[in-house]
C-alpha cells in the first residue's frame, strides 16, 4: 500500500486511538447517549485535530523547544473556542446536550497527543492524513458505542423507531442501563475484546507472572 | 454544602459518571503507589484551581463583569477556556516551585504528577461545570474539594483492584485494557448507588 496512505488507514482499527492507544476517552464515553451527539462531537473532534496538526505542522520549525506544550495547547483552545461558538450558533439543542465536552476538546488527550508524538516532527501532508486518520478512528468508535446505546436504550435510531417500545404497544423494552455511564465502560470493553478475539498481537503482556510451582499448587 | 461536597464525592464522581480524566484514570492505575500520589496531587490542584477560576470568571470573563467602568454590554465568557487553561497552567507550575521549596518530601512525592494534571480533563472539566452550575464563591470551593477527592478516591480504589486483578485467569483478549474498563463499569455502577444516599 501508499506508505503515505498508510498514515490514513492504521488509525482506523490496527492502531485505534480509543481502543488501543488510550487517548480521549473521556468524551467517547460520555457523549454517546444517542447518536446525534456522537456525531456531532466526531466531527468537531476531526476538525480541530486536522486543523491543529496541520497548524502545528506548519509552525514546528519556528516554535522553541522549551514553549512548545503552551503554543500547541493555545492552539488548540482557539480552534476549540471557534468549534464551540459556531456549535453554539448553528446547532444550539446539540450544544446544550453536549453540555461541558465541547470545550474539554481543549484537554482531550488525542488531540495533544497527535500534535506532540507526530505533527511537531513531520510536514504538513503526512500529518494532516495522520490527523484525519486518527480522527476517524475515534469517530468510527463513537458511532458504534452510539448506536449501540441509542438503539438499545430508547428503541429508536436519529428520531426513527427501530424497535417499537412496549409502551407504544410493542414487544422491546427499553434497558435503561444503556442510558447510564457504566453501560459505555461495558461497551467499549466488549469492543476491545472483538478487537484483540482477531488481532492477537495487541494483547498486552502481563505485568507480573505467576512462577510455575504457584500455579501448579 | 454537605449534600453538594457528597454529590461530588459520589454519585457525581468526575471520574466515574462524567467521564472526566479517564485517560489518565486507565494509564497511571496499575501500581497502588502511583496512583495515590496522583490522587493527592489532583485534590491539591483542584482545590487551588476551582475557585480561582470562579474568582476570575465572575470577576472578568462574565456577562457585564466590566459595568463599573461603564463598558455593560461587554462579555468575554467566550474566553474562560483559554483563561481556565492558562490558570491552571499557572496554578500547576507556582505549585510545583512552592512545594520545591518549602515542602520538598512532598514534592518528591508528586513531583512527576503535577505536570501530567495539567492536561488532565478533570481539572478543566471542573472548572467549566463551575460556571455551568453557577456556583458561588463558597460553593466552588467545596465543590472543588469534593470532585477532587472523588477522583482520588475512584482512582485509589480502583488501582488496588487492578493490581488483585493481575493474577487472575481471564479470556486473552480482554486481560489487561479490557479488564480496565469492565472494573470501572463496576465501580461506577457501585458509585451511583450513591445517589439514594443522603446525610
Amino acid at each position: 500500500m501508499n506508505a503515505t496512505l498508510r498514515y490514513l488507514t492504521e488509525p482506523l482499527i490496527a492502531n485505534n486511538p480509543v481502543t488501543l492507544q488510550i487517548l480521549g476517552i473521556c468524551s467517547a464515553l460520555a457523549v454517546t447517549t444517542t447518536l446525534q451527539t456522537a456525531l456531532v462531537m466526531s466531527g468537531a473532534l476531526t476538525a480541530v485535530l486536522v486543523l491543529s496538526s496541520a497548524t502545528i505542522s506548519l509552525m514546528r520549525n519556528h516554535i522553541p523547544n522549551a514553549i512548545r506544550l503552551i503554543v500547541q495547547i493555545v492552539v488548540i483552545a482557539t480552534l476549540v473556542v471557534v468549534a464551540d461558538e459556531l456549535l453554539q450558533a448553528f446547532a444550539f439543542e446539540v450544544s446544550r446536550q453536549l453540555s461541558i465536552f465541547v470545550g474539554l476538546i481543549v484537554t482531550n488527550c488525542l488531540v495533544l497527543g497527535r500534535a506532540e508524538a507526530f505533527a511537531t516532527r513531520n510536514p504538513i501532508w503526512p500529518s494532516v492524513l495522520d490527523a484525519l486518520g486518527n480522527g476517524l478512528g475515534y469517530s468510527l468508535v463513537l458511532i458504534i458505542v452510539g448506536t449501540i446505546r441509542e438503539v438499545l436504550g430508547t428503541g429508536s435510531l436519529l428520531g426513527y423507531t427501530l424497535l417499537l417500545p412496549r409502551a407504544e404497544g410493542g414487544w422491546f423494552e427499553p434497558l435503561s442501563l444503556m442510558q447510564l455511564a457504566p453501560s459505555g465502560f461495558f461497551i467499549i470493553a466488549l469492543l476491545i475484546w472483538a478487537i484483540r478475539s482477531v488481532r492477537v498481537e495487541q494483547i498486552e503482556k502481563p505485568q507480573h507472572q505467576l512462577s510455575r510451582s504457584e500455579v501448579e499448587q | 454544602m454537605t449534600d453538594l461536597l457528597l454529590a461530588s464525592l459520589f454519585h457525581q464522581n468526575l471520574a466515574l459518571t462524567s467521564f472526566l480524566g479517564i485517560c489518565t484514570f486507565l494509564a497511571v492505575s496499575q501500581r497502588f503507589e502511583t496512583a495515590f500520589g496522583l490522587g493527592m496531587a489532583v485534590i491539591v490542584v483542584q482545590t487551588v484551581t476551582v475557585p480561582i477560576n470562579n474568582l476570575i470568571f465572575n470577576g472578568l470573563l462574565q456577562d457585564g463583569a466590566w459595568g463599573w467602568l461603564g463598558l455593560a454590554d461587554v462579555d468575554l465568557s467566550f474566553l474562560k477556556l483559554i483563561a481556565f487553561i492558562g490558570t491552571i497552567a499557572a496554578v500547576v507550575q507556582v505549585l510545583e516551585m512552592f512545594l520545591d521549596r518549602y515542602v520538598p518530601p512532598l514534592y518528591r512525592a508528586l513531583g512527576i504528577f503535577l505536570p501530567l494534571i495539567t492536561v488532565n480533563c478533570a481539572i478543566l472539566g471542573g472548572s467549566l461545570f463551575m460556571v455551568e452550575r453557577q456556583y458561588d464563591f463558597a460553593e466552588s470551593v467545596v465543590f472543588g474539594f469534593g470532585s477532587g477527592a472523588g477522583w482520588a478516591l475512584a482512582i485509589i480504589a480502583f488501582a488496588a483492584i487492578r493490581e488483585r486483578l493481575e493474577y487472575s485467569d481471564m479470556p486473552r483478549g480482554l486481560q489487561g485494557l479490557g479488564s480496565a474498563f469492565l472494573v470501572t463499569g463496576l465501580m461506577s455502577l457501585g458509585f451511583a448507588a450513591f445517589a439514594r444516599v443522603g446525610l
